[in-house]
């Protein structure tokens, strides 16, 4: 479970000082899908930054499965979002040079599992993802959703609890969007809890809890009034 | 793991490869630059005799002008007396001794139509050949009797011999030197002891004498010294006999004491030798005799000259900037690869790990670096070699020996690494959060 309590995150430059999240409070429970919508510069990718452990917060408490994180180091942050969190970009983010079964072992190198299980755990999350048959393509030979589901079985190898993905079908049709988002939820039913962000309402709609987030503040917005929002979107 | 950050490094320099070109460039011209000045140096300052280095001993007596030192501030002559080479032979006292000088002879070859030719000969005592190690094809040197007696032969070195008398081996043949007839006894096998320690006056890197004839011979001959020749006051008596009672120093003399109580014991016998030579009127000044390892010997004489320091500092300065190049090279990396830093930050590399990672990296580009250094090092003792093709042993300076090779592999990697850490330091402090901005 994740929870977050009073978190603010200031970004400070030479001349602007920008509260990205202004007293953002919630707790995700295991298990949960979760959209998180609001516009352009509200703090969408502020917040999972800080979720996913990749920045650090300006005050309040974070915790993750009951530990307190802010008081972690860097090898200690790094093993807990190698061991418990899977992210998914918007722009895929995959190594050019390494292929797709080199891609997805990234992960599971710093996790220090031998060469039996990496290749057990790449080869089922390949085939979860539906591309068990082209381990050896490079990122470049891939289109744009066989690409992220590439990132997505990288996300799964390993085993995390939570799965953060930030605009995951940003650069995909529709129709790819619509697969990748079956794809998710497949993965959120057997168990992953999931914390999406995303600019279409029809996607978030998907989730089993909408959150939505302005100016650094996030609210668990009344169903009529986020409908009347899809509706005008 | 270290076989995957090798395969890493691998991949990473194949995709950057001409910025990698460009850094493994750049270390192995400045390896190559400082390597062939160290080259030259180490063979400079090589001590050819290291191996007898604690037994073998220069002889200095200090007979000199009672007003003014040899050389400032009070170092004893750097040769000796014949009157004091002979009687210091004579006495014995030592497990061998040798004396010995060098002198200019006209070599006459048998056959009709071959040109008689000038060559600078070695006149020595019978116990240089075993006191220097010196190896043998045919044949031996000769002995104490034989060098006393003064009989007339010679031993010759491998090129003396193969251009004199072809391959056979030539012991017991005749050599004409300035229309006087010497037997050889003995071939010497490969010996380039480089500098020549054992006279280290004039230029000591021309090698090894090519002949050598008794000392005693060359004396009865009225042989002149080729080499350096000092005296503080003249000759009392006029010609050859004049000369050699004379305080003019031109001998190099050598003992070999193998124990540090012979040495002991040999000082102090040097030290009655003068007290004694004081009461005949000679060594005017105070007791100032002096026995060097070979080693001592070269450094007292600076065979290394403060030329090839300057250029030694120069080229490790070169260095520097090649790697300051390096250095340049590597941050530019680090920017072109901050998305791939961040994302496997993101996906659970510690800083330590990605620290690890690029160490691989950067220590490949060192090896190949190194590698590549020895190609340039070969190339730039090449470009010695040719500017100075005049001096016939300019070969024996320009050879590099597997610590060299060594030397120069791991001065790339330490050099690789050293530049690598600023820019790996870079790398370990980019956000991981930058992999979800940057899209
Ligand atoms: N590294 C940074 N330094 C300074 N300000 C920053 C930094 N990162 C983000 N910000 C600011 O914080 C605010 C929130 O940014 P964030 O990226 O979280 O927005 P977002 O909701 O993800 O927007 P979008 O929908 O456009 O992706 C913005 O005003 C942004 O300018
Ligand atoms: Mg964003």
């Amino acid at each position: 479970m994740l929870k977050m309590k009073d978190v603010c995150k200031i970004y400070r430059t030479d001349t602007v000082e920008t509260h990205a999240l202004r007293g953002f409070s919630l707790a995700v429970e295991d298990g949960e899908f979760v959209s998180v919508t609001g516009p352009s510069g509200s703090g969408k990718t502020t917040f999972l930054n800080i979720a996913g452990l990749l920045e650090e917060l300006t005050s309040g408490v974070y915790e993750l499965d009951g530990r307190d994180i802010s008081a972690l180091n860097d090898k200690e942050r790094s093993r807990v979002r190698n061991e418990k969190i899977g992210f998914i970009f918007q722009s895929f983010n995959l190594i050019p040079e390494l292929n797709v079964f080199d891609n997805v072992d990234v992960p599971l190198r710093y996790r220090g599992f031998d060469a039996k299980e990496r290749e057990r755990r790449i080869m089922s999350c390949l085939e979860r993802v539906g591309l068990a048959s082209r381990p050896k393509h490079f990122p470049a030979q891939l289109s744009g959703g066989q690409q992220q589901r590439v990132a997505i079985a990288r996300a799964l190898a390993g085993e995390p609890r939570f799965l953060l993905a930030d605009e995951p079908t940003g650069n995909l049709d529709t129709h790819m969007a619509d697969s990748v988002l079956d794809l998710l939820k497949e993965i959120n039913e057997a168990g992953t809890t999931i914390i999406m962000v995303t600019h279409e309402l029809t996607l978030a709609d998907r989730a089993n809890r909408n959150l939505f987030v302005r100016d650094g503040e996030i609210h668990d917005e009344p169903p009529e009034l986020h409908l009347a929002a899809a509706a005008t979107a | 793991m270290l076989r995957y950050y090798l395969k890493l490094g691998i991949l990473s320099i194949r995709a950057n490869w001409a910025l990698s070109a460009l850094m493994v460039a750049a270390i192995a011209i400045g390896i190559g630059a400082c390597m062939t000045i160290v080259t030259v140096r180490h063979v400079m300052a090589d001590n050819p005799i290291d191996h007898k280095n604690e037994q073998l001993f220069h002889v200095q007596l200090d007979n000199w002008n009672p007003n003014d030192p040899y050389e400032e501030p009070n170092e004893p002559p750097e040769q000796v007396t014949y009157l004091d080479a002979t009687a210091l032979l004579e006495a014995g006292r030592a497990h061998r001794q040798v004396i010995s000088f060098k002198s200019d002879r006209v070599v006459q070859p048998e056959g009709d139509g071959v040109l008689p030719f000038q060559e600078v000969v070695r006149a020595t005592s019978a116990d240089f050949f075993a006191m220097f190690d010196v190896p043998f094809r045919y044949g031996a040197g000769w002995d104490a009797a034989a060098d006393r007696a003064g009989e007339k032969v010679t031993v010759l070195s491998t090129p003396m011999h193969e251009q004199l008398f072809g391959g056979e081996d030539s012991t017991g043949r005749m050599l004409m030197m300035n229309n006087e007839p010497f037997r050889v006894v003995g071939v010497l096998d490969d010996w380039h002891p480089v500098p020549t320690f054992y006279d280290l006056n004039n230029n000591p890197y021309q090698g090894p004498e090519a002949i050598y004839t008794p000392f005693s011979l060359a004396v009865t001959g009225e042989w002149g010294s080729s080499g350096n020749n000092s005296c503080w006051k003249p000759p009392e008596d006029g010609g050859y006999e004049g000369y050699l009672a004379s305080e003019c120093i031109w001998i190099q003399m050598w003992v070999e004491l193998p124990t540090r109580a012979d040495k002991e014991a040999y000082a102090q016998f040097l030290d009655d030798y003068v007290m004694e030579q004081k009461q005949l009127g000679r060594f005017p000044r105070d007791l100032n005799n002096r026995l060097s390892t070979p080693e001592e010997w070269m450094v007292n004489r600076e065979v290394v000259d403060d030329t090839v320091s300057v250029l030694l500092a120069l080229s490790v300065l070169f260095l520097v900037v090649c790697l300051l190049n390096t250095i340049g090279l590597l941050l530019a990396r680090v920017i072109r690869r901050r998305s791939d830093i961040s994302l496997r930050r993101a996906l659970g590399a510690s800083k330590a790990a990605l620290f690890r990672q690029y160490i691989v990296e950067a220590g490949l580009i060192g090896v190949a670096g190194g590698l590549a250094g020895i190609g340039m090092t070969w190339l730039g003792l090449r470009g010695i070699e040719n500017v100075f093709a005049d001096y016939d042993f300019i070969q024996y300076l320009v050879t590099m020996d597997w610590q060299m090779v060594g030397l120069a592999v791991l001065l790339a990697i330490v050099s690789a690494l050293g530049a690598a850490l600023y820019p790996i330091w870079r790398a370990c402090s980019v956000s991981p959060a930058s992999t979800l901005r940057i899209q």
